[in-house]
């Protein structure tokens, strides 16, 4: 542990919730339909996309309109990826020859990719043609960040409506979120990157001679366009195996600042937005900071975790702290904690270092974070959905105890609001302990394991909560290429994604009609600090019941062994 | 304040009777509307087959026995609280029902003769009209179209002291089972039997149709879903387990399970609403249903009518004053003089303090009075040929045939004086000559200033609604330190001041009782009507004050908060419970395969049986230990929204988790002790 390991760490954040504000203003600009600074450009390429949807995109939806278009979008989006990746082999830019995907490998990759996971059971260089990685991965990076993002204006809407019946228009949300959003933003970071030395070519590689004279292949590609919208979009899937471990995605501490501040900065600025659009600027604050908060503390806990060794090896001589197992001597202890924090804090899944190599402790907090639901500060656009519902549970519980019905941003928090609420949230243990239940007693599923006892455990875990948290980053270890695997994480991510999103649309939906109600002394105030603690306390509390037992045969357990020098029992 | 409601029946025979029930209301049927308890039941029964199981099989049964018996407790602990609260409802409804004896009544066959016929009570028709005489009980809900009569309504009030009842006006609405004291009435019945107000009562203490408010049903969800989450958590440790060669006994994760969800806040949750309605009848109001107690704690604004609620109901001259060139008692005498005959309290009132300042004198028996009418708005004393008249300014000096120009100087300014100030100026003349002014006041009640204040910290706007003048009552509002006041309100107006506010979000509270005041209290969102008052009032609002007190409005909103404030402590201390009973359960279900997880035995319980007992005991203790809590209610505190979350967060979120460690903790000590496992 350094100062200047905490000093990176508290920068990183800062600059992080900074640039949020920004971010922020601008998004709420796209979603509430005003001028933004490109419009010159970029009206006309709205305007002609708009066009083919006709008339209906101008009007506003109601949520089930919302939420059909919605769904038929990224059921579009899915037949689409499905093919071009089945069909690889016959389609052009794949200098390297690779083959079709398997059935299964496609429609794990497929969902994988709507639904902003990235999960990728497949090692990228070896897998993917550039078409498949230009026109099938990334463009799926970023219309399902859009689609995220789209429902930040919908939620946003639903709060500010008095008596309200329509959420907007998703088809006119998600074409300006994409091109004044998260194409602008994906263009620069690409240029940065590629002047930091990130490749960007449709060569898919460079044959080499090393210093000792041998023959090396470096396969490159269009990497800093896809890193690009794969941060920013909290999409995580990366050009390579290795993700933003490999040099080649993130070449310098400078780009691995800018890595994790991109796939931050949006998701907290998707809350800064929701914030202006409905009308509760104080209020979304205190989101933010609740969440930045937690996220502090999560970073500080990895990177406390990961300064210290195994004990047993370090009475051997066999390590020293920090622990630096599966890390990148570039980045070292701090910032692979940080970037740990933040990659699980957000649904993202792009790492930078190994999350299986870190401490029990340490990969526990990540873990932690994948299951407390993508809110700290989660994906973009399902953060802040995932965070409003935990702010509505908060206001419920706790608001009934200064003697008035709950309401939150003056809408009542009623019956049919708390429903969707639960059932939002019901699916993220149904999805994550269900599955880890069944696979933990189906040699198939552990067949896939790498490691025995509570580790192989935390492996098991930590995947299906990769996938049903619409998170994406593996605990390594773990050979999910089977159609077991690839099937069930399908079915995860699945209904962590729109098993979620429904039932807020249809909170939402609730919550438009409502009338907007007045604040008066007696109303439960959200945005101070007592709001912020009540926020931290419920979604520890909810998400530490939820999945204690789980985590104390895995991460605990495997923490107390090591403290206790036990040896795991085999299996 | 007497009540007819709060009858005690003992408490030995009430419990007996909470005990009795507790066990019949073990038919799952009748837990139906409670998820959390009738889960619990559902696990309760399991255990027992398995502790019946491992018997048959000779197996030690002690362990599994202890648990289902402690599980049946908490079933049993739950349904007490209700029957409990239920209890001191059905006590005051047996006193409600004594009251609805079948009584002769005399109706009235030819409206020409007046010819009577004795009827039972019980074949009365809506629309018959009966003659109910001295010493009779009326004999249903009616309307009273002749006649006036002192009636007793002890049976439904509490209060000994008759009312009179008249046929017109707001006074004429008659309640079965009351009676007449004297003189005689002709009432045209208006409900039915079976639905008569004294039914509709007995129905409502009983809470016979209780229904469920919308907080309680948005309560239900969130607990049934915590009840869902748990079971997922639960069950899916099954699987989680034999991977680390954990085999868990079914009976230990039904424990688990049970200690879990959140039975504490499952439990009391009718016992909750049941005594919230019963804090109401202790105040002696009558609410038509819980979810207008519910509303009554998120009131807004309140329309409060000046005179009885902020001011005294009577007016009382403080002053007068004498016109220039005259002795300083001289008007002082013709105001008492003007007065001997008026019997209004304000009359009464300007004789008093003519008395207290040492001018007194009587009304010759061949005084003649002059009343006070509407079209000359003056009244006075004739004796002889002398004339004391008093009256509206306008109206006095439009008498003697003057203007306000006319007037001394003196005097106009005290007339202005007296209107500014809020008061009401009264001219006063002997004979042709105006000889002063007399101020009456309207006196504002004592500690109005400091409850209007409180009603603010709580976020309730006060809005006073009266007839007077805009200056008038500016003056009163100032003093009585409301938020807004409307005058020279009509019923219509207040009607579209409760809408306004409705519009902009607000829930609005009002009290009445005349029937023009009918059309608001239906609108407003929490209406309260006064026993008194007409009988489309009571109809139109959905709540009646018994005692006719204004001021209820007020105890009314704190037991709606109260409510709702005792549900979310409870909620809120249920669900951090579970936090403390992780660390009981959890190292003791895992420590046999993996002993590492000793270490999360932070409270050092003696064995993993006896840790899982002990949890499941104060899971289920701790629903008794909170009954008198959750009949009592939290107390609200008018300390403005984030003090009072501030309080209660750290009273039951942070001793809601802090508690069960230390009690576990001990109940595993005597567990430990006594061998129990």
């Amino acid at each position: 542990m350094t100062w200047q390991g905490w000093a990176e760490i508290a920068l990183t954040l800062v600059l992080t919730v900074a640039i949020a504000w920004p971010l922020g203003i601008h998004l709420a600009r796209v979603l509430e339909g005003r001028a933004t600074p490109l419009d010159p450009l970029l009206r006309p390429v709205e305007r002609a996309i708009l066009a083919l949807a006709g008339p209906q995109a101008a009007t506003s939806q109601t949520w089930l309109g919302y939420t059909a278009a919605l769904l038929a979008f990224n059921v579009a989006g899915f037949v689409l990826l499905y093919a071009v990746l089945m069909l690889q082999g016959m389609l052009p830019l794949n200098p390297l020859k690779l083959a079709g995907l398997s059935p299964d490998l496609a429609f794990n990759t497929a969902i994988s990719f709507v639904t902003n996971t990235n999960w990728q059971a497949y090692s990228g260089e070896t897998t993917m043609s550039n078409l498949s990685q230009m026109v099938g991965l990334t463009v799926q990076n970023f219309l399902s960040g859009a689609t995220g993002i789209a429902i930040v204006g919908a939620l946003a809407r639903a709060f500010a409506a008095h008596r309200g019946e329509g959420l907007g228009n998703f088809w006119r949300d998600v074409v300006r979120v994409s091109l004044h959003v998260l194409l602008p933003l994906s263009v620069v970071m690409a240029v940065v990157l590629a002047v930091q030395g990130v490749p960007q070519t449709l060569a898919q590689h460079i044959d080499i001679t090393t210093l000792e004279g041998a023959h090396q292949t470096l396969v490159v590609g269009p990497v800093a366009s896809q890193e690009a919208i794969k941060q920013i979009g909290t999409n995580g899937g990366g050009f390579f195996n290795a993700n933003s471990a490999h040099p080649f995605e993130n070449p310098s501490p400078l780009t691995n600042l800018i890595a994790m501040i991109a796939m931050n900065g949006l998701a907290f600025g998707c809350v800064v937005a929701f914030g202006r659009i409905a009308g509760a600027r104080k209020e979304a604050r205190a989101l933010v900071a609740a969440m930045a908060l937690l996220l502090a503390v999560a970073a500080g806990a990895i990177y406390l975790a990961e300064t210290q060794a195994t004990p047993a090896l370090l009475q051997a001589g066999l390590a020293s702290a920090p622990n630096m197992e599966g890390k990148e001597v570039r980045f070292g202890a701090a910032a692979s904690a940080v970037f740990a924090a933040m990659t699980t804090g957000a649904s993202c899944g792009a790492v930078n270092a190994m999350h299986e190599s870190f401490t029990p402790l340490g990969g526990g907090v990540a873990l932690f974070l994948i299951q407390l639901g993508e809110i700290l500060p989660g994906g973009v656009g399902s953060g802040l959905y995932g965070v409003v519902v935990m702010a509505l549970l908060s206001v419920f519980v706790a608001g009934l105890m200064v003697g008035r019905t709950p309401e939150y941003l003056g809408k009542k928090v009623e019956a049919r609001e708390i429903k969707f609420a639960m059932l939002a949230v019901l699916i993220l243990p149904l999805a994550i302990l269900g599955l880890t239940a069944v696979a933990a007693v189906l040699p198939v599923a552990l067949k896939g394991l790498s490691a025995s006892g509570p580790h192989g455990f935390t492996e098991l875990l930590y995947a299906y909560s990769s996938g049903g948290g619409n998170n994406g980053s593996a605990f390594a270890g773990i050979n999910a290429n089977s159609p077991w695997w690839n099937d069930t994480m399908a079915l995860d991510m699945l209904l962590g994604r729109f098993g979620y999103i429904v039932p807020v649309m249809a909170m939402a939906g609730a919550i438009v009609a409502k009338p907007k109600l007045a604040p008066s002394a007696g109303t439960l105030p959200s945005d101070n600090g007592l709001f912020i603690g009540l926020l931290i306390g419920v979604i520890l509390i909810l998400g530490g019941l939820q999945f204690f037992p789980a985590l104390a045969l895995g991460p605990l357990v495997e923490h107390f062994q090591m403290l206790a020098r036990t040896a795991a029992p085999l299996r | 304040m007497a009540s007819a409601l709060s009858a005690q029946s003992p408490v030995r025979g009430m419990i007996q009777r909470a005990a009795t029930d507790a066990l019949v209301k073990l038919d799952p049927r009748k837990l139906a509307g409670n998820p959390v308890i009738l889960t619990t039941e559902v696990v309760a029964v399991l255990a027992s087959f398995s502790t019946v199981a491992e018997i048959a099989s000779h197996r030690p049964a002690a362990f599994a026995g202890q648990i289902a018996g402690w599980l049946w407790a908490t079933v049993l602990f739950a349904n007490f609280a209700e029957s409990i609260a239920e209890g001191r409802g059905k006590a005051a409804a047996d006193a409600l029902r004594a009251a609805r004896v079948d009584t002769k009544a005399k109706l009235i066959v030819d409206q020409a003769t007046g010819t009577t016929v004795p009827t039972s009570a019980h074949k009365l028709a809506v629309g018959d009209i009966v003659l109910v005489e001295a010493g009779d009980m009326i004999p249903a809900d009616g309307e009273i179209i002749e006649g006036v009569a002192s009636v007793n309504e002890a049976a439904i009030t509490g209060e000994s002291a008759p009312v009179i009842r008249e046929s017109g006006g707001d006074r004429s609405a008659v309640t079965g089972g009351t009676t007449v004291v004297s003189d005689w009435i002709k009432v045209q019945v208006t409900a039915a039997q079976g639905d008569s107000f004294l039914d509709r009562m007995i129905a409502m203490v009983e809470g016979a149709d209780r229904r469920k408010t919308p907080n309680e049903i948005a309560l239900a969800v969130l607990l049934a879903g915590l009840t869902l989450i748990f079971l997922i958590a639960v069950a899916s440790l099954v699987g989680l387990g034999r991977y680390s060669g954990v085999v868990i006994d079914p009976v230990i994760l039904g424990a688990l399970f049970v200690c879990l969800i959140p039975t504490t806040i499952g439990g009391l949750l009718s016992a909750i609403g049941i005594a919230g309605m019963d804090r109401l009848l202790k105040f002696n109001v009558l609410a038509t249903s819980g979810r207008a107690v519910e509303a009554a704690g998120d009131v807004d604004t309140l329309l409060l009518d000046k005179t009885g609620t902020i001011t005294f109901g009577n007016r009382m001259a403080t002053e007068v004053i004498s016109a220039p060139g005259l002795a300083p008692d001289a008007a002082l005498r013709a105001a008492m003089m003007a007065s001997l005959a008026d019997e209004t309290p304000e009359g009464r009132s300007i004789v008093e303090l003519a008395n207290s300042q040492g001018v007194a004198g009587e009304a010759p028996p061949d005084a003649i009075s002059i009343p006070f009418s509407a079209t000359t708005r003056l009244s006075g004393l004739e004796i002889g040929n002398m004339t004391w008249r008093k009256g509206a300014v306008d109206a006095l000096l439009g008498h003697l045939g003057m203007t306000r120009a006319d007037m001394a100087p003196e005097l106009s300014q005290a007339v202005d004086r007296v209107a500014r100030s809020g008061g009401t100026p009264l001219a006063v003349a002997e004979g042709t000559r105006l000889v002063g002014v007399i101020h009456l006041k309207d006196v504002v009640k004592p500690n109005v200033k400091a409850r209007f204040a409180d009603l603010r910290r709580m976020g309730l706007r006060t809005v006073m609604i009266t007839g007077d003048n805009p200056l008038t009552a500016a003056a009163i509002a100032s003093e009585a330190g409301v938020d807004d006041f409307l005058a020279e309100a009509t019923p219509e107006d207040k009607l579209r001041l409760i809408r306004d506010e409705q519009a902009r979000g607000r829930l609005v509270a009002m009290c009445g009782d005349g029937a023009n005041d009918a059309p608001a209290l239906a609108q407003a969102d929490v209406g309260v009507a006064m026993q008194t008052g007409a009988q489309a009032a009571r109809e139109a609002g959905n709540m009646v004050d018994l005692d006719s007190d204004p001021t209820k409005v007020i105890e009314i909103v704190e037991v709606g908060k109260q409510m709702l404030i005792t549900r979310g402590a409870l909620t809120t201390f249920s669900i951090a419970n579970d936090v403390a009973k992780y660390f009981a359960i959890i190292p003791a279900l895992f420590v046999v395969s993996l002993p590492a997880l000793g270490a999360l035995n932070v409270m050092q319980l003696a064995s993993p049986q006896s840790a899982i007992l002990s949890a499941v005991i104060f899971n289920a203790l701790v629903i008794v230990a909170l009954i008198p809590l959750a009949l009592r209610g939290v107390k609200y505190r008018a300390i403005g929204a984030g003090a009072l979350l501030g309080r209660n967060l750290a009273i039951y979120g942070l001793g809601g988790v802090v508690a069960p460690f230390i009690g576990i903790k001990l109940i595993d000590l005597i567990v430990h002790n006594l061998g129990l496992a």
